[in-house]
């Protein structure tokens, strides 16, 4: 089969994570019960690993409107917006998240993914320069490419580097425009937002920030870095999505510039995909309902955050910079992340296995999210079992005795 | 002070050189990728070391048409010389 001769490399790397058993990229679940519980392979685990950051998944009002919604409005648009017609939903959408984030306008794509190529690629035409940081998501890199833009890489998180970096282009004609991330994904780490803003203001650029991992999560009402770090009106455009905070699926673009609506008939991901179902529109405006009347989610997910991430700390392990809901453990090289997974599954806790080369600096990492409904007893269970398999391992020094965990039996997990 | 093709090259080479475990002499017709056995996010870390010394930015998509030393240490050139 020579056309996949392409993938050998791809093909011998998924046959040695398979050697032993699961394969850490291919994980099926039976069931998943709850924004916290699912079962693999007939067995109970913890999810620790969903970037569901508010546990709205199983929220009854967004069930609930989901629901009364597929009633009312069938299962699909069967088409894109230009062709057959924005729904009252989109609508609505998208005038609740314009006013969510006090902008003039928001538009609705059909995927987070969709909505940073729709929005990057049509933004930047080919005078245009991106700079974009080094661990942006895919999603980032692929839109860029398909901008047609001249693509610049600024160090991650390096607001100098960024300024150095428009500085060489002097007097070249285009826009220059600025892409970094609320939290980044594989780290947990935030963006120095301040310092990129300046940069932007002194440089006379636009910027575009993705919340993907931070909206709900960062920012006393729930919207993201840009509220965090008290520079909203610096931000040309805010990209998020609806599959992790809001727990269903959908991403999203708010402006405050006037040409923002042009990109309706300008932005081919936009323009050439079903749009949204109109359940999911309702769950989602749901879940914007509750993150606006309740922002004690986001205080408990960053409270979650910071427990998980300061008892990883003090059990020894190498974590990312920051104490957010996004927290990578660092592990000596993949071969040990790989069996670290496996170990910990069969504990009954389930995160995300990630290796080079989806992982900046080529690190091999256990990637872990936790969300505003995990119990302090859920997360202290998660800990130990995560210390545990460390120290089997030899990557932590063994917990004291007299510490040992207490039973574990009513959380489904093994006791020790 | 615009530098030459050789000085240029020679340099690419030291700053890879440091990069990898020590193996088969790197020479322009080294192919980053394939010969060197570095993966995408390694070719990344090398082309931003490179960047910083020569106080140059490589687009993108100019590395997406690099395939061997000698193909970049004529890319860095021209950028250097376009910022002269």
């Amino acid at each position: 089969m020579p056309i996949f001769s392409k993938f050998e490399d791809i093909r011998l790397t998924l046959a040695a994570l398979s050697h032993s058993g699961q394969n850490p990229l291919n994980v099926h679940f039976d069931e998943i019960r709850s924004p916290v519980e699912g079962l693999v392979n007939g067995k109970p685990v913890l999810l620790f690993g969903t970037s569901n950051y508010l546990g709205m998944t199983f929220d009854a009002d967004c069930i609930e409107a989901g629901v009364q919604m597929l009633r009312q409005a069938g299962t699909g648009t069967t088409g894109s917006r230009i062709a057959n017609g924005t729904y009252a939903g989109h609508a609505s959408l998208e005038t609740q998240l314009a006013k969510f984030y006090g902008k003039r306008s928001a538009m609705v794509f059909s995927t987070g993914y969709q909505a940073n190529l729709g929005l990057i690629s049509a933004l930047a035409g080919r005078e245009d320069h991106l700079f974009i940081d080094a661990d942006s998501h895919a999603s980032i890199y692929d839109a860029s490419r398909l901008s047609g833009a001249e693509i610049i890489r600024f160090r991650h998180n390096d607001a100098g580097d960024l300024a150095r970096r428009i500085g060489r282009l002097k007097n070249k004609p285009g826009c220059r425009i600025i892409v970094t991330e609320g939290i980044y994904s594989m780290l947990g780490d935030t963006a120095p937002l301040r310092e990129i803003a300046a940069v932007k203001r002194a440089t006379g650029s636009y910027l575009i920030v993705d919340e993907a991992h931070s909206m709900g999560v960062l920012g006393a009402h729930g919207r993201g870095l840009c509220e965090a770090a008290g520079v909203e009106e610096d931000i040309d455009f805010v990209v998020g999505t609806f599959s992790k905070s809001l727990g269903a699926v959908g991403g999203f673009a708010v402006s405050d510039l006037p040409g923002f609506d042009l990109l309706r008939v300008a932005a081919r991901p936009y323009m050439f995909t079903a749009s949204l179902p109109p359940s999911i529109v309702a769950s989602v405006s749901a879940a914007l309902n509750r993150i606006q009347n309740d922002p004690s989610l986001g205080a408990r997910v960053r409270a979650n955050g910071q427990r998980f991430y300061q008892g990883l700390a003090r059990a020894g392990f190498a974590l990312g910079p920051q104490p957010n809901p996004v927290v990578a453990v660092k592990m000596p090289d993949r071969d040990t992340a790989v069996t670290f997974w496996k170990l910990l599954l069969e504990e009954g806790v389930y995160l995300n296995l990630a290796i080079p080369p989806a992982t900046p600096s080529s690190l091999a990492l256990l990637r872990a999210s936790v969300n505003a409904v995990h119990t302090d007893e859920q997360i202290d269970c998660a800990i130990a079992a995560i210390r545990r398999v460390g120290a089997r391992l030899g990557i932590i020094a063994p917990k004291p005795a007299k510490q040992a965990a207490k039973s574990l039996e009513k959380l489904a997990l093994p006791a020790e | 002070m615009a530098q030459k093709l050789d000085d240029i090259a020679e340099q690419v080479i030291g700053v890879l050189a440091g990069m990898i475990q020590a193996g088969a002499p790197i020479t322009e017709a080294t192919r980053i990728a394939r010969d060197l056995g570095l993966d995408s996010v390694a070719i990344m870390d090398f082309v931003m070391e490179l960047e910083e010394r020569f106080d140059i930015s490589i687009p993108l998509d100019q590395i997406a048409d690099v395939e061997t030393v000698g193909d970049l240490s004529i890319a860095v050139e021209a950028l250097v010389r376009d910022a002269a």
